[in-house]
């Protein structure tokens, strides 16, 4: 009996690993991709890269106008993270079954959220670029649905973890709805949705570099025209200047979601 | 005694087959102290919580200081909450607040809604929400954040948010039942001193058959959402308490007779 519980535990797992091997060489087969060569190129690529794809001394007179651009994403990046924020708290208030008005509410604001949640960010700027056109509008708007979507999301859960007890003591005590909220579902979850909205703002920022090359706008689009006009000095000026400003953010935000929890 | 909780033919279903509570009845006077003991999934919760309406019986009838709580719109429900305190097991208070602003919570039922949103207490509310925690002898405590306390610190904190209330009942579901034998205790005897000398009306679950026989006027003994003993804990018999517990409790850890010796 033990031993039957092992011998299938074990016949399981081979028959997993031999499923994959199988897919991935079927896989290969379709696509005509040959490994060796795939690999083997990676030496030219980087070789390549370190050739062309280094900021000049030149292409540091363009440093202005990235920073200009730079500065663009990131401001929108964060209006997009923070006003999706308050919205997504609103719809997480009414969403969480801990401080839901009623079931029927609470799965409308759900389901709202999960549609925009689960359509993704590029996919947001190609609908809003048929509205909005290639402008940093359609960003922002693009960014805000998908913070909105996935802070309602994390909000809920947040909600849901932290303030079950203290939302039934109070109501035990009395307490009306709107004093509930603000004297014990806020204080016990801020601190977990000030990291959500700093993780937000992260993810944001990466994603708003990929919605410029969509929506012709901001850093990626200054990467884009670069890149395309076959000036690599400048465009990899943009890619350093691009980590650098992601590794700023992501140290500032560690920094407050220490302090804060 | 003044009668001042009656409940009558109470039951409770959850769904169309659990029965939580069937056909309950009992009286609680004025100043009582009062247990009620039976094993885990009985009921007790479910009925301690009919009690304020944190659960809404089925059927049946409570009267809480001569109103009847079942058809309370609500705005009255609110205001006869305020006079009905309550205390948790697992404390349930806002861990990332001090100890005082628990305290204060306690206050919020009988605050407009924006002095409720904006937390305004006035001096009063503070002074007393001081002489409480004094009394329950956390001083140094005031300050600190609740999550900083230990589990019979919070529970002080819990029965202070209860005070603050000015209730005229206690509802206390399994207060003892997350702490050590001597946070307990310390958690048993403020509950007592709280019934003797505020005349506050103390209705508590337990776990714990010793400590129930030891500190309460009167015992209830609940089994399948029925109540089995109605009485006094000095004439409970050993057949009462394997009748609480089931048939299959023939040899429970304690001895009864012991504790009446005690």
């Amino acid at each position: 009996m033990q031993a039957d519980y092992f011998f299938k535990k074990k016949r399981n797992t081979l028959s997993f690993l031999s499923i994959l091997g199988a897919v991935t060489i079927l896989a290969i087969i379709i696509t005509e991709y040959n490994v060796i060569k795939g690999f083997s190129s990676l030496p030219k690529a980087v070789e390549w890269g370190l050739m062309n794809f280094y900021p000049t001394q030149e292409s540091l007179t363009k440093l202005p106008a990235i920073l200009d651009k730079l500065i663009e994403t990131l401001l929108v990046s964060i209006a997009a993270t923070t006003t999706g924020a308050v919205v997504a708290l609103l719809f997480a208030i009414l969403g969480s079954n801990t401080t839901r008005v009623n079931a029927f509410f609470g799965s409308i604001s759900r389901g709202i959220a999960t549609i925009f949640r689960n359509i993704d960010v590029a996919a947001w700027a190609m609908i809003l670029l048929f509205s909005f056109g290639q402008s940093s509008l359609t960003g922002y708007f693009a960014l805000f649905f998908g913070s909105f979507g996935f802070l309602t999301r994390a909000f809920v859960e947040t909600i849901d973890e932290v303030s079950g007890g203290s939302v039934e003591a109070l109501q035990a005590t009395g307490a009306g709805y709107f004093s509930i909220i603000f004297q014990s579902v806020i204080p016990s979850s801020l601190p977990q949705m000030i990291s959500w909205i700093l993780f937000m703002i992260e993810t944001n920022i990466r994603s708003a570099t990929l919605i410029g090359l969509l929506t012709g706008s901001g850093i990626g689009f200054t990467f884009n025209l670069y890149y395309k006009s076959l000036n690599y000095d400048v465009a990899s000026l943009v890619v350093v200047v691009i980590i650098a400003a992601i590794l700023f953010i992501e140290s500032v935000s560690n920094y407050v979601r220490r302090a804060v929890l | 005694m003044t009668v001042l909780l009656e409940v009558n033919h109470v039951s409770k279903q959850f769904g169309s087959d659990t029965k939580a509570l069937s056909d309950v009845n009992f009286s609680v006077s004025e100043g009582e102290f009062v247990s009620i003991i039976g094993p885990s999934g009985a009921g007790k919760s479910t009925l301690l919580r009919c009690i304020n309406r944190m659960i809404d019986a089925t059927s049946g009838e409570i009267t809480f200081d001569n109103m009847n709580v079942m058809n309370l719109k609500k705005k009255d429900l609110k205001k006869i909450r305020t006079k009905i305190g309550m205390i948790f097991q697992h404390y349930n208070l806002v861990n990332r607040l001090s100890v005082i602003e628990n305290t204060l919570h306690g206050n919020l039922g009988k605050k407009s809604t924006l002095a409720g949103v904006l937390g305004l207490y006035s001096q009063e509310e503070k002074e007393q929400a001081v002489k409480i925690l004094h009394v329950l002898g956390l001083d140094e405590h005031i300050y600190k954040r609740a999550d900083q306390l230990s589990g019979g610190q919070k529970q002080r904190v819990g029965i202070a948010r209860a005070l603050i209330q000015n209730p005229r009942m206690l509802l206390c579901d399994e207060p003892i039942a997350s702490l050590d034998p001597n946070s307990a205790k310390i958690i048993m005897d403020h509950l007592r001193n709280i019934s003797r000398t505020m005349g506050i009306t103390v209705l508590v679950n337990l776990h714990q058959v010793d400590v129930a026989l030891k500190y309460s006027d009167k015992i209830i003994g609940v089994n399948h959402g029925q109540v089995v003993y109605n009485g006094s804990p000095k004439n409970i018999t050993k057949e009462d308490i394997q009748r609480i517990y089931g048939s299959e409790a023939e040899d429970l850890i304690f001895d009864v007779g012991g504790i009446h010796a005690s």
